[in-house]
């Protein structure tokens, strides 16, 4: 199976640096944050991929580094085997650019406020010069909504609604890819319930190709074929749905199954994973987890764990078998 | 049968507004005893927030309480001057909540905060209070504790500002503490720390907490009894063990089973059709019957009795799992 998404050694720095006359007068140097590092990944046509990782894995600018929001640092992100930033193909480009959509995590922020919700799902196409001739009615009723919603605003809708709306929008290029951060976060269970329901039909529908990322583990579990987990900026683990939630190999991954609280688990006791996320300025040497892990011996603290195969899974872990 | 610390009896609050009042909290009933964590869980606008803040009087205008009574260990506090409430908001209800970074003063180091809480409510000198407020850092679990007084809340994680801010909560020992959604904010393995340390303060101490979250899974692990609140009104309280798997009320029931959980695989969830109606549109009879499957005509027209049984009750005409023969308890 081809991929139609290949993620290629993709790595992106902020320079999150003081200005330059506090730096000369405090006498500090510049200040670099790796927000991802060197992650690799291929989403095959079809199928749904999710990034999990708690806050500051790096999530979400991967998602924005694939829809071209941002420009990887280095590395790259190929779509169809065209390179998004650095292919000179531009017609190539701009056809792949709107086979690729995505839907944001804030209902509440991601709609124009003073905008019709006819004029929000239209504009993908009018800006390419489609045909928009119905279109915001048939796609709001294919997102349960009314075709007369397209005359509404945005403040006319519950969150659950909204988010609706900007799936309706992501749908109307007709794309083949929807990159999804984190789009249930802000809805209540029973909203979030309907939302990942119509994301699940419109896939088979229309045959979509989901780059979905979360930090809820459930939420990964319902939606995804193939999960990576991300820590500090690395991918530590890629492996198959069911791989993944029955045999976690990587001690982070194992950690984090162990602390996500569970709907079975009355009065459980368990001793809660030690220490935070490290800062991303200064991340450990070697094994970004090392400092928490615990069965870390002194090669993780000097040597960076290189992604091996394990069964089905990825892993990039010196210990894990 | 010793006095809860906390007796709610129909608790109403309501809010005035040009279109008619709006009442975001209507005739809450539950009590809580010492060393017991009761959950409360909603969707956001159910009420919970506001349950919380007209139990401890910080209510803001022009919403109020019009109705009920709230007793602190069998004394009314809902009607107290402001003064009053102050004093026992802090001393003898602590309070947490979702957001670390503001509810804390930035530009107070945390020992400040610390001691100027512990000698407003409790009689001890400066050096005693400093004492105290590193004794406190040192049980939320805050390494160097002596070291970190002199720290500014920005200079702390997350997770270890949520720790500061228990440690205020619970720094002029009080009987009650409201957590509101107090792990929201925080990522998965901190949230476990969290939860971890809530429960242990909790048991040590003998304390009552209530603890209003969204977040099922926290339910479930932290809490001895649940109470599910939707449109501003109890819809079951009960043992959180019974709740979970034996939901007596069907919104409970739905609540569960739209939660994507391990067993349930790719299947499609179960969802609950529509939303929560606003206040202002409040339907008649029970405000879940345009939801709910098992409605009838008697639901559209009266508001649900209360039903009892396994250990808690639930308002609804026809309920799950309580049988008919426990209506009458």
């Amino acid at each position: 199976m081809s991929a139609l998404i290949s993620v290629k050694n993709l790595t992106r720095v902020f320079d999150v640096s003081k200005p330059w006359l506090n730096r000369v007068i405090e006498r500090l140097p510049k200040a670099h944050l790796t927000a991802v590092s060197d992650v690799s990944f291929e989403v095959p046509e079809k199928s749904v991929y999710a990034l999990v990782g708690e806050s500051g894995s790096g999530k979400s600018t991967i998602g924005k580094m694939v829809v071209g929001l941002l420009r990887p640092s280095s590395g790259a992100v190929e779509v169809d085997g065209v390179d998004l930033a650095n292919s000179h193909d531009t017609g190539a480009v701009a056809r792949v650019r709107a086979d690729i959509q995505m839907i944001f995590q804030d209902p509440f922020a991601s709609l124009n406020p003073r905008w019709r919700v006819r004029s929000i799902i239209e504009e993908p196409v009018s800006v390419q010069g489609g045909d928009t001739q119905g279109l915001a009615e048939r796609l709001l009723e294919q997102v349960g909504l009314a075709a007369i919603d397209a005359d509404k605003y945005p403040h006319e809708f519950s969150g659950g609604q909204r988010q609706r709306i900007c799936i309706a929008r992501a749908l109307a290029s007709e794309p083949r890819i929807i990159v999804c951060d984190e789009p249930t976060s802000a809805l209540d269970v029973s909203v979030q319930a309907q939302v990942l329901n119509l994301m699940s039909d419109l896939r088979e529908e229309f045959g979509l190709t989901y780059l979905f990322i979360s930090h809820d583990l459930t939420v990964v579990q319902h939606m995804a074929d193939v999960i990576g987990v991300l820590y500090l900026g690395r991918l530590v683990e890629e492996a198959p749905r069911e791989e993944l939630f029955t045999s976690p190999r990587h001690p982070y991954t194992q950690m984090l199954f162990a602390a996500a609280p569970r709907m079975d688990g009355f009065g459980r006791e368990i001793e809660p994973p030690k220490g935070e996320i490290p800062d991303p300025i200064n991340p450990p040497s070697g094994c970004a987890f090392h400092p928490r892990c615990p069965i870390a011996v002194e090669r993780c603290r000097r040597e960076r764990p290189e992604m091996r195969k394990l069964g089905g899974a990825r892993v990039a872990c010196h210990l894990a078998e | 049968m010793t006095t809860p610390i906390l007796s709610v009896r129909n608790l109403t609050v309501e809010i005035p507004t040009r279109r008619g009042v709006l009442r975001p909290v209507d005739g809450m009933s539950f009590d809580i005893a010492a060393g017991e964590t009761l959950g409360v869980v909603g969707e956001s606008g159910a009420g919970k927030s506001m349950t919380g803040n007209a139990v401890i009087g910080l209510l803001e205008r022009p919403a109020r309480i019009t109705g009920g009574e709230v007793r602190l260990k069998g004394a009314r506090i809902d009607n107290l001057p402001t003064e009053e409430m102050r004093r026992i908001r802090g001393k003898r209800i602590g309070m947490i909540f979702q957001d670390p970074l503001t509810s804390l003063n930035p530009l107070l180091t945390v020992g400040e905060q610390l001691s100027e809480t512990i000698r407003l409510h409790l009689r001890v000198s400066e050096a005693e209070a400093l004492r105290r407020a590193v004794a406190a850092l040192d049980e939320v679990g805050i390494p160097a504790a002596k070291a970190r007084i002199g720290s500014y809340p920005f200079e702390f994680s997350g997770g270890m500002r949520q720790r500061v801010v228990i440690a205020l909560a619970l720094c002029a020992e009080p009987e009650l503490v409201i957590a509101d959604e107090p792990t929201t904010a925080l990522d998965v393995s901190v949230q476990a720390q969290i939860v971890a340390l809530l429960r242990r303060l909790c048991r040590e101490r003998g304390l009552a907490v209530i603890l209003v979250t969204h977040d099922m899974g926290v339910i479930a692990e932290a809490v001895d009894r649940v109470a599910v609140v939707y449109a501003g009104r109890l819809a079951e309280i009960g043992p959180v063990r019974a709740v979970i798997q034996n939901a007596a009320h069907p919104y409970t029931a739905g609540l569960m089973a739209s939660t994507p959980l391990a067993s349930v695989g790719r299947e499609r969830l179960r969802q609950i059709p529509g939303a929560m109606p606003r206040l202002d549109a409040l339907p008649d009879g029970c405000a879940f019957h345009p939801r709910c499957e098992r409605a009838d005509a008697q639901c559209r027209q009266d508001p649900a009795p209360t039903v009892t049984g396994c250990g808690g009750r639930a308002a609804c005409w026809h309920p799950l799992t309580h049988s008919a023969a426990e209506d009458v308890a």
